[in-house]
């Protein structure tokens, strides 16, 4: 990581804000490294969990919304179990990624694609449908063949429905969807 | 024995990918003397994707099931899925910790959740409210070629203030469930490794890369095959296993089975009716040798009236052995 100079970055407002909508305090952290040493996905990440921590304890609102770790975290809880200072670090993981979102800052495309692939299956059925999510997302990202190699083993054992099972109530799930939505562009 | 009743909440996973749970969970459920209802036109928990979109909003798509429920008078509520138990826990903290969370949550929703409604994993229920000695009771079949890893995967015990059961490190009800139905248990170091979870299909190397980890570990510690309590740690261990191999260089050939198929087996139900088919890595060979308890009693008793002559034999020779050292 490069230096960084904190009398110019630190954006204080950041802090506040990631303070307030996690619950949590992160000045809590003392840069042990148990939540990256027990993170699995470490590895993969740009920033592991700890420098995130510490990045957001200095206020670096860029360097955290636009890392690939936020979105790469599967919120396994391993950190959040293991933190001395009792830090709820997936959460703080968590609510780093939904402001990510909400700005519009994707690092990790398809990751986010699949989730909304999934969240609009579940809105226009009231369940998700496997199939349905797995042909839009390859559709969608241009992975046309992700995953084509489960299919026939999925359907040879039954294991896949073809057709979405759709509830009654999925207008009830969709007006939970729409009310957000309003809530949202009434704040903003 | 009395039914009890409790509400069930089988997520999207169990009517597909994950039938097979379905099918043995409520099997041995119904053995152990517990009676399911189902939530009337339950919805999808909203799952992983939901809390990344917004914290209220997750809560809303849980807590839409979870009034449903209430509105039954049942207060525990089964969830067989990790991620859909996990969910419904977090709504229900959230809500009863803050009242303003509630009411934001419940301004979503068309008929208001009370936080009546407590979520617990089918292992808690058969741990805590069945207990192991109703469990070991009901056992009629031996499986002696069954060596089992327990792979719990993250979120059934963590993090511990929510979860609420057994130990987020080393958890133990599983291998005691297990053990109770007479099946040689592992001492696994995995058992709370995360497997990739829904980053399948999105990042199918990382999510090999992970598995092969939990594969590797359960063949090193001697499992001939995995217990899982995760439609998702199955699908990525089972129906991915080929693609570990292929990405991986491995050679896996370990089948990875659900504690209530184990259970269903141990209590006679044939593999049939547990689904057993639907596994993508076949457990046939590990099945096959299942036998009647009370015909493996015999087999025992006479292998141990056989052996005897022989033991006494050897007995004689290690004197004489200790006569000719003298």
């Amino acid at each position: 990581m490069d230096a960084i100079n904190l009398t110019k970055s630190v954006n204080w407002d950041f802090i506040e804000q990631v303070k307030k909508e996690s619950g949590q305090n992160p000045s809590f952290c003392y840069q042990c490294g148990n939540c990256t040493a027990g993170c699995p996905y470490t590895h993969y990440f740009d920033y592991p969990v700890s420098q995130v921590m510490r990045l957001l304890q200095t206020g670096q609102k860029d360097t955290i919304l636009n890392s690939r770790a936020i979105w790469l975290c599967a919120t396994c809880e391993s950190c959040t179990t293991r933190c001395p200072c009792e830090i709820d670090v997936a959460h703080i993981m968590d609510t780093l990624r939904i402001i990510a979102r909400r700005e519009g800052r994707v690092s990790e495309k398809d990751i986010k694609l699949f989730y909304d692939t999934f969240l609009d299956s579940m809105k226009q059925f009231g369940r998700m449908y496997e199939m349905g999510v797995l042909l839009s997302y390859n559709l969608k990202s241009g992975h046309l063949l992700a995953g084509a190699d489960l299919g026939p083993k999925a359907l040879g054992h039954g294991k896949i429905h073809f057709l979405p099972i759709k509830i009654k109530g999925r207008d009830k799930v969709a007006q939970i969807f729409e009310r957000f939505i309003k809530k949202v562009k009434k704040h903003d | 024995m009395t039914e009890r009743e409790y509400a069930y909440y089988a997520g999207c996973s169990l009517e597909g990918t994950a039938s097979e749970y379905d099918t043995s969970l409520r099997l041995v459920l119904k053995m152990l003397g517990i009676s399911l209802r189902e939530p009337e036109d339950w919805s999808c928990c909203g799952s992983s994707p939901a809390h990344t979109v917004n914290h209220v909003f997750a809560a809303a798509l849980a807590a839409r099931n979870l009034a449903i429920v209430e509105k039954t008078g049942l207060q525990t509520l089964i969830t067989p899925c990790p991620s859909c138990m996990m969910v419904f826990k977090k709504a229900q903290h959230g809500m009863t910790k803050s009242e303003s969370f509630k009411q934001e949550v419940n301004e979503l929703l068309d008929e208001p959740y009370g936080c009546g409604v407590i979520a617990k994993s089918a292992l808690q229920v058969i741990y805590e409210d069945i207990g192991l000695d109703a469990v070991a009771e009901k056992v009629a079949y031996v499986l002696p070629d069954l060596k089992i890893a327990p792979y719990y995967g993250c979120i059934l015990n963590r993090p511990p203030d929510i979860a609420q059961f057994d130990d987020p490190e080393n958890p133990v009800s599983m291998d005691k469930i297990l053990k109770a139905v007479g099946v040689e248990v592992c001492d696994f170091a995995f058992k709370v490794e995360c497997c990739g979870a829904a980053f399948g299909v999105p990042k199918r190397k990382m999510v090999n890369q992970l598995t092969y980890k939990v594969l590797s570990m359960a063949q090193d510690c001697g499992a001939e095959c995995i217990a899982v309590a995760c439609p998702l740690c199955q699908q990525n261990l089972d129906l991915r296993q080929d693609q570990v191999n292929r990405t991986m260089g491995s050679s896996f050939n370990i089948p990875i089975i659900y504690f209530s198929q184990v259970m269903g087996l141990a209590y006679g139900y044939s593999p049939k009716e547990l689904a057993m088919d639907k596994l993508i890595v076949s457990a046939d060979h590990l099945i096959r040798s299942r036998v009647p308890v009370e015909e493996f009693r015999k087999v025992q008793e006479a292998e141990a009236k056989k052996k005897k002559p022989k033991t006494e034999k050897a007995g004689t020779k290690e004197e004489t052995t200790t006569e000719e050292t003298k």
